[in-house]
């Protein structure tokens, strides 16, 4: 009895650092969060409870139109991502000579300051000089120069691009290492039976990979849902608010016009939808991992 | 793995060109902007602002590389910041890391499934979200404007995949190391230090430089927010100061770029195998 109680004694020691200090730097502004959202906090020294009126405020304006946006954005951007990153793991997986090589070019995008990578997006986006309208251009698929940053809907789609090409090395490298986690014997054996290969890509491949590709896509909506850096440096949410999804609009009104209230309570709406992510993630993962046992 | 490719591993030819193919094809996309940013970097200033768009740069030239640090003196100091950001925040996030890991791995506990879940939760905020109450309990804690403003909050969150790596790695240790040691009358702190750190060493450095890798490429929304001092900026921030009042100077903004990518570029190619590893050890079950 003694022996347990020192265990859990020294357990605790060991997680009280970790411990604490999410909880003063997570956990207790998430709470200041949900409390600054029902006051008019602002740069004004003196503050007031102003109960559900910031919430009724986001629902007067156009924040419907963002909530939208926001979910369409995210949907693009995962299933893109998905779709590229199982073709490349798929490509990465063959094993053809110079594959480790390849591998590692797959990594600078996720490897590298975000910020750079997003800069250098922003110059192929420019209309006047840059390469995307450039080659389409000389290709002759455009007439003219597109400013592909200057549009709403190009804009829209830009940034999910820029969005998909940080997340898809992750994806890639986490679907090869599903991929190749796949017993070996089973191929052989249909191999053996005079299978082919799409015929055992289709059969045994896909099968196997589906509960890694529905953890990995429940991963990428959280971070995708939270995309900040990307819309921010390429357009700022413009042009007229195409591109403001949640968490641009979270940090224009509550950075930008110090309304510091009014973008706790559409911070509060984000970690709302997030938890409800969450939750699902977790549901879905311990059930995986209980049919996994069960097998 | 085998010497020789077993047999179900022999590609037709066709099949081999479409696989190369479509490695050409997604490599494309991976690498397209590094390319572009390179030979961006190479064209002299008045060829970039000029139609029709050119490829290739016509009499190129490394000049970029020397100007760069003329236009924007502070430069070397924004890849220090981000430097020293970075080699801070690891170190924090393992001081915290390494024994929550420890005792994740080891002690069952009434409430740790669910502490650990909490943990993991962490990862689904972004800073972003979070704003407005870090930006005042930064104000409260006098560090706006400092250094830790970008350090403190870039620790806590990196410490959940850390921890979720550094558990799974620990995980695997044998048991029967602790008890042995147990049985020899050494205490829980003694066989932590002496006999489970010294094997844990190589998970420890995968997560040293996942961690560093991550602080180093993430630096940009606290930075932007809770520091307004040029001489704390990172390199993410710092970049900024090639966008003029007129235009940007963007074969200087390309080419500092480069510049700031190279440490994570060398840390790619030197410790990639630690990388995938790293990256993997959570993903799959075993």
């Amino acid at each position: 009895m003694n022996v347990q109680r020192s265990t859990l004694i020294f357990a605790w020691m060991l997680l009280l650092p970790a411990v604490l200090y999410v909880v003063v730097i997570v956990a207790y502004p998430l709470l200041d969060t949900f409390i600054l959202s029902f006051t008019d906090a602002s740069l004004k020294k003196t503050t007031n409870w102003v109960g559900w009126v910031n919430y009724e405020k986001i629902f007067n304006t156009t924040f419907a139109e963002v909530i939208i946006r926001t979910f369409v954005w995210t949907f693009f951007s995962v299933a893109i991502k998905m779709i590229i990153g199982v073709f490349g793991a798929c490509m990465l997986n063959a094993a053809v000579p110079g594959r480790a090589l390849f591998r590692v070019l797959t990594m600078p995008p996720w490897i590298v300051p975000m910020a750079i990578g997003i800069f250098m997006w922003g110059w192929m986006y420019n209309g006047q000089f840059g390469m995307i309208s450039g080659v389409l251009q000389n290709w002759g698929i455009i007439d003219g120069p597109i400013a592909f940053l200057a549009h709403g809907s190009t804009a829209f789609w830009a940034t999910i691009i820029t969005d998909v090409w940080i997340g898809v090395p992750l994806v890639t490298l986490y679907m090869l290492a599903a991929m190749q986690a796949v017993p070996q014997d089973l191929y052989e054996a249909a191999w053996t039976d005079g299978a082919g290969r799409f015929y055992r890509f289709r059969r045994i491949t896909l099968p196997l990979l589906i509960p890694s590709l529905i953890t990995m896509s429940m991963l990428s909506l959280i971070a995708t849902f939270n995309s900040f850096d990307i819309i921010w440096i390429l357009t700022q949410g413009g042009p007229n608010g195409e591109t403001t999804t949640m968490i641009i609009d979270t940090y224009r009104t509550a950075i930008g016009s110090k309304k510091y209230g009014e973008g706790a309570a559409r911070a509060v709406l984000i970690c709302i939808f997030l938890s409800i992510f969450c939750l699902a993630y977790f549901r879905v993962t311990s059930r995986l991992s209980a049919g996994e046992s069960n097998r | 793995m085998s010497t020789q490719p077993a047999m179900i591993n022999r590609y037709r030819w066709y099949e081999l060109v479409s696989i190369y193919a479509g490695i050409f094809l997604f490599l494309t996309f991976i690498l397209a902007p590094f390319i572009e940013g390179f030979l961006v970097s190479l064209k002299p200033l008045g060829l970039l602002f000029s139609s029709p768009y050119k490829f290739w740069p016509e009499n190129g030239s490394f000049a970029a590389y020397r100007t760069m640090w003329i236009s924007v003196p502070g430069f070397a100091r924004y890849i220090f910041n981000s430097f020293f950001i970075s080699i801070i925040v690891t170190a924090i996030v393992l001081v915290l890391v390494v024994p929550a890991s420890y005792a994740f791995a080891r002690f069952t506990f009434r409430g740790s499934g669910l502490l650990l879940g909490a943990f993991l939760a962490v990862n689904m905020f972004s800073g972003a979200v979070l704003l407005i109450p870090l930006f005042r309990l930064m104000r409260t804690f006098g560090v706006l404007n400092t250094y830790f403003a970008m350090i403190v909050p870039g620790v806590a969150f990196l410490i959940p995949s850390a921890i979720w790596l550094l558990r799974t790695y620990m995980m695997r240790i044998p048991r029967e190391l602790d008890e042995a040691a147990f049985v020899d009358g050494a205490s829980h702190f003694y066989t932590l230090r002496r006999v489970i750190l010294p094997i844990a060493m190589p998970g420890i450095t995968v997560v040293a430089i996942t961690t560093f890798i991550g602080s180093y490429a993430q630096q940009f929304i606290f930075a932007l927010t809770f520091n307004s001092k040029t001489e704390y900026m990172p390199l993410p921030v710092g970049l900024f100061a090639y966008f003029g009042r007129q235009e940007v100077i963007w074969n200087e903004l390309m080419a500092a770029s480069f510049v700031g990518i190279t440490p994570a570029i060398i840390v790619i190619f030197f410790l990639q195998r630690y990388l995938v590893s790293g990256l993997t050890a959570g993903a799959v079950k075993q």
